[in-house]
């Protein structure tokens, strides 16, 4: 299911990865700590860890569409994110969960943890526009 | 020559802190920069780059990167607003897109602390690449202080808060 998601430049230069799938076939992205993402010393940059939650947050999206038969071209409207807990030097992993798939607009949620799948770092909430 | 120990540290200056700032980590990776300061606002620069693409089909910067410069340049505004480097967390982050990012554009973030208390400041700013009033983006955000509680000077909040 998780075939047709492909990450942009960006995503790969971060070292975001695709690491499985979850709730439902969508797609876990992870990425490790390192100077790359690295905020104030042995943390994630709030940064960092938004474009985690982006990235996991379109795959999930793309996710859905390919299952729908649909391929629109996805513009962002917005995106919202809350910081829970600092992200600690380890791995982060996000996945994405759509709320609502409209015709012209999708609302996305999103969740990044590192151990403990039951305590999120931070969560996001995206409008997405397609067209 | 050494500082006396009762002499306060020098005000925050967020020229002077982006020389080592941006120097490792996250911003370093991303090349962000500094370009201009006032009393309650910083600006940086978020310089076009190949490998920041965010959709094979057009040059233009990822989202992601725009959201490290717009969280980075609320931080060094609270500081530039405060006077002071107090660490700082981010509560949330709202980012509105209003266009795309003009192909192979640098882009630029500037960002004002409109508000602040003892434990919470409040930003708002726009993304921009040639435009400061034709914006890729609007941003607003919260942050809280981290390190000393403020409660602990307060004996109002203590009883209003409990001991938790």
């Amino acid at each position: 299911m998780t075939d047709g998601v492909e990450l942009p430049a960006y995503a790969r230069s971060l070292g975001i990865v695709l690491t499985g799938e979850s709730d439902g076939d969508m797609p876990v992205l992870t990425v490790d700590f390192g100077p790359m993402v690295e905020g104030r010393p042995q943390h994630f940059h709030g940064g960092a860890t938004a474009g985690l939650l982006e990235k996991a947050g379109y795959a999930a999206l793309r996710t859905a569409l390919i299952a729908a038969g649909r391929d629109p071209l996805l513009k962002p409207i917005n995106i919202t994110v809350q910081y829970l807990a600092a992200g600690k030097s380890q791995a982060s992993f996000a996945v994405g969960r759509i709320t609502r798939l409209g015709r012209r607009n999708a609302n996305v949620t999103v969740e990044a943890w590192q151990s403990d799948r039951a305590r999120p770092i931070a969560t996001a909430v995206m409008n997405i526009l397609m067209v | 020559m050494q500082r006396a120990m009762n002499t306060p540290p020098a005000r925050f200056d967020a020229r002077e802190a982006s020389k080592w700032f941006f120097r490792h980590g996250h911003t370093g990776w991303l090349g962000l920069r500094f370009t201009d300061q006032g009393d309650n606002w910083v600006e940086l620069e978020l310089p076009w780059r190949e490998d920041l693409l965010g959709d094979r089909s057009r040059p233009v910067l990822a989202s992601g990167p725009i959201i490290s410069l717009m969280d980075m340049a609320s931080g060094m505004a609270i500081w530039q607003t405060r006077g002071t480097f107090q660490p700082v967390a981010t509560l949330d982050l709202r980012v509105d897109y209003q266009r795309p990012a003009r192909e192979r554009a640098s882009v630029k973030g500037r960002v004002e602390c409109y508000r602040i208390t003892r434990s919470a400041a409040f930003v708002r700013g726009v993304a921009y690449d040639d435009d400061l009033d034709d914006p890729i983006a609007h941003v607003a955000g919260c942050f809280m202080t981290i390190g000393a509680d403020p409660r602990q000077d307060n004996p109002a909040l203590t009883e209003a808060l409990g001991d938790d």
